[in-house]
């Protein structure tokens, strides 16, 4: 891939925010124990850009993640969607927002076994208000020419290109990838994040992209360091890597 | 050993996670263990109680009836090689009359012996004290008639004895083993109110019915191993100058006669219904649990990670399914024997016993404990075997994903326009088609069982409606105290309000056909009956042949009788309706010869006759010809009797009071009141029966749905959860596994009809007796009713399953692999 189409960090619009987190923190109740996942964390995530969220495991990443995507509230803290307080929004209104606004990429694809992927891709078009077509979001991930196979039929990197088709075709205004490549090699893993890319480009997705793999950091505007509940710190990347010149 | 403590640990804690699971299977196996329980309980208890009653009040072996007979007779019958006791008595009919109860009562009369205790068939005195020797003024009664009319001590009614009428007072209240099961002429089922039983003393029996020093009833107690046939056959022989009108043994006794087939149906019942509960539970339970295991797959793989040996690990995965029997045998166990005594006193109360015995026979609770047990375990053990052989790392791996394609269905476009939501659920239904039929099935077996417990109505129905509104059109069937000449008739037709009348004739005779032969009553009728029709089995009227016979279908089939066939009839007796009118023959011909006085008749002619068709009828076996012909053949000219006669019910007080003065009537069947008394009293005791057979099935029912849709969330809850993530709603995501759930459901209908019907089917073959045959009838009604139960339970279930949809946790089931 031309690395000419890898855009500079300078040209992000930095006064337009997607999502806006002050002092969040998570505290999971387990029995007597206490497990503060999120520790007073905070970010900000602009309009158009590709962040990428660095840290060991059990650092508060994921639950980060869950909570900007709808799937999980904070103990305390403030998170805004554009000009929306995403923790004042009932059980109803957070899946309104999911489905209007938000795609998921995991770990393990999750992906309906018994849909193909044209079907899987379908899932998400029959309910979006605005959705590309199943097969033009399945080409923009490569995948124009397996529409019809099943999950079991695709190997994992094609399954995970499948989840991101998925996640992209109903144009979300994000896209949140909670350890995309993880249960990926090297040479699948960068095929897919060469698919986060082109998404990021050519439909301007604003992306957080979750990981433990240091590797990956290069191809983001920025990266924010995570540990113990907290983002420590956030360093902008004055050259952006093609995912194809990484590798792990 | 403190290994195997923490896997005990993880099994009771397992239980408890699963409580609603494991109590949904508990009790579907406690409903196969409650109808084993249940029904061979009842059964057995009263089989017990009645063997009890009859030697403890020493029930005869033999009867016989005659005209007359000096008492000195009775050294020779005892002196029959094989004759352990004998008892003379006297025996007649007699019509009584009730103050403050209009319709007449049909009494049968019998002698109790003056100056010792009974030696056969004896009576238990409730209450009050035995006739004073002598006295044609005092009576015990029996407990059913006593309370049906409220009669105490000192009480008195009418009693036409011998064509005088006198009062008798009440001076004791017994129970017999001879009445367990007290039934009034012309009746279905007993009506305490119209029938009685009255002892009183010998010496004044005697006196009034002109039989000093003689007798005209027999009963014999034959020695342990003797079989009543030889007795019979001497019996008869002796009695045959004296007006014999054929010996006969219990199992053509009255009450002996009913109170089996009774036994028998619940028999059937017993040996029917409680096998297809086992089935459907252990079908059930291995179902479910085989799914369970494969869920338990990675757990399995660990335990093998950490050394433990696969008998170990199948050794846990019983002890899990022996938990969850259990619980399944206990609570069936407690319900069984406490329907089963419920349903035993039901039976008490109605066949008049004095005691009950309970028997619990330990067999039945260890069969039917085994084969819920060793259900379970073998759809254990086959669950674990698929999993226990694979190696530990690819056990702790998730299986991979399923395959599924598309099915020829969906090539062929039928499923085009419906959604991908909708496309998950059918895709899921071709992918496991083994498993989506055993669900179906699983289904179907519930339905079916409601249709097997619904259905008796229906039959009973029909039942009704042929014999009761086609068949019979009387109001009343007068029987004769003596047979008479045709000229009767115009003096019926004389009665108040009588519109109509018809005559009848009833010749007891031995039916043949080569090997097989029976005894039964042929009836005359006129040859185009009009008020008691002849019904084919197309439930069409017909009319009997000038010449030839016409049988029912039992006994065509007993006798392998068709049309066109040559039967030999042997002619015993005719019809003497004074001495005991109790079994009209319209209904019960089969035992005639209980008791009824059948005259003897000179040389007791052979004689040949064709049959000419074959008709429709639920209850005793009958046989018909034209009065004409049958005169003919008994050679005695325009002979009746009995008329049926319908009436106006506004003059219905004044004809019953000319009836209860009128000596020539022995005995009046009225047509609406037996109806009437048979509903009640088939109502009641199918009530109860079905009652608790129908709350079984839908115990089964929504133990099947229930579980399938707790299992498939276990299974589908990942992509469920997936599903919310990507934003659908929770009804969205219900709608899934309730659209796959409902298409098994609505599938399985069809299929439990026809089960149903197979199983009544099957119940039915166990009910057919000579006293009556349930005609197998199966109303659309049944089989909706069933629908509508199974529907609402799988209704009651989704929406269970549907609430633990919504609680689904997304982070969780998104975080781990399964």
């Amino acid at each position: 891939m031309p690395s000419s189409r890898v855009a500079e960090p300078g040209i992000l619009d930095r006064k337009r925010v997607v999502f806006s987190g002050r002092n969040l923190t998570k505290i999971y109740r387990n029995g007597e124990l206490e497990v503060r996942a999120l520790n007073g964390a905070d970010l900000d995530l602009y309009v158009g850009e590709m962040l990428v969220l660095l840290g060991p495991s059990g650092s508060g990443k994921s639950t980060l993640l869950n909570i900007l995507g709808g799937l999980d509230r904070p103990t305390s803290g403030t998170v805004f969607f554009k000009d929306r307080d995403l923790t004042r929004l009932d059980e109803n209104a957070l899946t309104a927002y999911r489905r209007e606004h938000v795609g998921f990429v995991f770990q393990f694809y999750n992906l309906i076994p018994s849909l193909t992927a044209r079907e899987n891709v379908g899932l998400v078009t029959e309910i979006a208000s605005n959705p590309m077509k199943p097969e033009e979001a399945l080409a923009l991930v490569g995948l124009g020419e397996r529409l019809n196979h099943f999950p079991s039929q695709l190997s994992g990197g094609e399954q995970q290109r499948v989840a991101i088709a998925r996640a992209i075709a109903k144009r979300p205004e994000v896209l949140l990838c909670d350890e995309p490549t993880g249960a990926l090699d090297s040479k699948t893993g960068v095929l897919v994040l060469e698919a986060l890319v082109a998404v990021n480009q050519e439909l301007g997705t604003s992306t957080a992209v979750i990981t433990h793999n240091q590797a990956i950091k290069d191809i983001a505007h920025r990266v924010a360091y995570f540990t113990d509940g907290k983002i420590t710190h956030v360093e902008e990347n004055s050259r952006r890597l093609d995912p194809a010149d990484i590798s792990w | 050993m403190t290994g195997m403590r923490a896997l005990d640990k993880k099994l009771v804690r397992d239980l408890m996670r699963m409580w609603a699971q494991v109590l949904a299977i508990a009790l579907v196996l406690a409903a196969g263990v409650t109808t084993m329980v249940l029904s061979v309980g009842a059964y057995q208890s009263l089989e017990e109680t009645r063997s009890a009653y009859y030697e403890r009040y020493r029930f005869a072996d033999v009867f016989a009836h005659l005209t007359r007979a000096p008492q000195r007779l009775e050294a020779q019958i005892a002196a029959i090689a094989g004759v352990a006791a004998v008892e003379t008595r006297v025996s007649q009919a007699a019509v009584l009359d009730v103050m403050g109860f209009s319709p007449p009562v049909t009494g049968h009369v019998l002698s109790l012996p003056d100056h010792r205790r009974a030696r056969l068939n004896r009576i238990f005195l409730r209450a009050g004290r035995l006739p004073d020797a002598g006295s044609p003024r005092d009576a015990i009664v029996n407990e059913a008639f006593a309370r049906a009319h409220g009669l105490e001590i000192g009480s008195t009614f009418g009693a036409i004895l011998n064509g005088r009428k006198r009062e008798l007072a009440v001076t004791g209240v017994a129970l017999s083993p001879e009445f367990i099961y007290a039934i009034g002429p012309g009746d279905l089922v007993p009506d305490d109110k119209r029938f009685a039983v009255i002892w009183m003393s010998q010496e004044a029996l005697e006196e009034i019915f002109d039989l000093d020093g003689a007798f005209n009833a027999v009963s014999v107690q034959l020695l342990r191993g003797i079989s009543p046939e030889g007795v019979i056959e001497k019996l008869d022989t002796l009695l045959k100058r004296y007006g014999g009108a054929g010996a006969y043994s219990r199992e053509d006794q009255t009450s002996h006669a009913f109170l089996d087939a009774e036994l028998e149906q619940l028999k059937a019942m017993s040996r029917v219904l409680p096998p297809i509960f086992l089935f459907v539970s252990a079908f059930l339970i291995n179902m479910t649990l085989t799914r369970l295991i494969s869920l338990e797959r990675e757990q399995i793989g660990l335990f093998k990670a950490l050394g433990y040996g696969r008998y170990e690990i199948a050794w846990h995965y019983i002890k899990l399914v022996l938990g969850i029997s259990a619980v399944g045998i206990v609570i069936g166990f407690a319900f069984g024997t406490y329907f089963g005594q419920g349903l035993t006193r039901l039976y008490q109360e109605f066949f008049h016993f004095p005691f009950l015995v309970f028997r619990r026979d330990p067999d039945i609770y260890l069969i039917a404990a085994g084969l819920s047990a060793g259900a379970a375990v073998l759809g254990a053990i086959r669950a674990v075997r698929s999993v226990i052989g694979l190696s530990p790392a690819v056990a702790m791996q998730p299986p991979a994903p399923p395959r599924y394609r598309q099915s020829w269905t969906e090539k062929l476009g039928l499923f085009r326009h419906v959604s991908q939501l909708t496309m998950i659920s059918l895709r899921h239904i071709f992918r496991w088609p083994v498993r989506a039929a055993m669900t179906t099935l699983g289904v179907a077996l519930a339905g079916a069982l409601l249709v097997v417990s619904l259905f008796s109505f229906d039959s009973v129905e029909h039942m009704i409606d042929v014999s009761f509104f086609l068949s019979q059109r009387q109001d009343a069937t007068l029987s004769l105290a003596d047979e008479r000449h045709i000229r009767v008739l115009q003096a019926a037709e004389g009665m108040p309000g009588v519109m109509r009348v018809e005559p009848f004739r009833s010749v007891l005779v031995r039916m043949r056909n080569g090997q097989y032969e029976k005894k039964l009553p042929i009836q005359g009728k006129p040859q185009k009956p009009e008020l008691f029709r002849l019904i084919d089995k197309d439930l069409r009227p017909i009319s009997l042949p000038e010449d030839g016979l016409v049988v029912d279908k039992r006994v065509a089939e007993l006798l392998r009788l068709k049309p066109g066939d040559v039967v030999e009839l042997e002619i015993l007796g005719g019809w003497r309706g004074a001495e005991r009118a109790v079994d009209m023959p319209f209904t019960r011909g089969a035992i005639i010869s209980d008791e009824a006085a059948l005259l003897a008749r000179g040389p007791r002619g052979r004689v040949e006759t064709v049959v000419t068709d074959i008709v429709e009828s639920y209850f005793g076996l009958s046989a018909y010809m034209s009065l004409p012909a049958l005169n003919r053949l008994v050679d005695e000219g325009y002979i009746v009797s009995g008329v049926h006669v319908s009436y106006d019910k506004r003059q219905e007080q004044a004809l019953f009071e000319e009836i209860k003065s009128t000596p020539a009537v022995a005995s009046i069947a009225l047509k609406g009141v037996s109806l009437n008394k048979f509903r009640d009293t088939i109502e009641k005791n199918i009530a109860t029966m079905i009652t608790i057979y129908v709350g079984l099935a839908v115990v089964v029912a929504f133990g099947v749905i229930y579980n399938s849709a707790r299992i498939q969330l276990s299974e589908q809850g990942r992509e469920l959860a997936s599903l919310r993530v990507l934003g659908f709603t929770r009804g969205e995501v219900s709608r899934v596994l309730l659209v796959e759930l409902g298409i098994l459901v609505m599938a399985a209908q069809p299929v439990a009809w026809v089960l149903g019907y197979g199983f009544a089917w099957l119940m039915i073959q166990g009910f057919s007796s000579d006293l009556y045959r349930i005609p197998l009838v199966v109303n659309a009604s049944t089989y909706a009713w069933a629908s509508l139960v199974v529907l609402s339970s799988a209704i009651v279930s989704a929406l269970v399953v549907r609430r633990r949809i919504d609680r689904l946790d997304l982070i969780a089931v998104l975080k781990t692999r399964e």
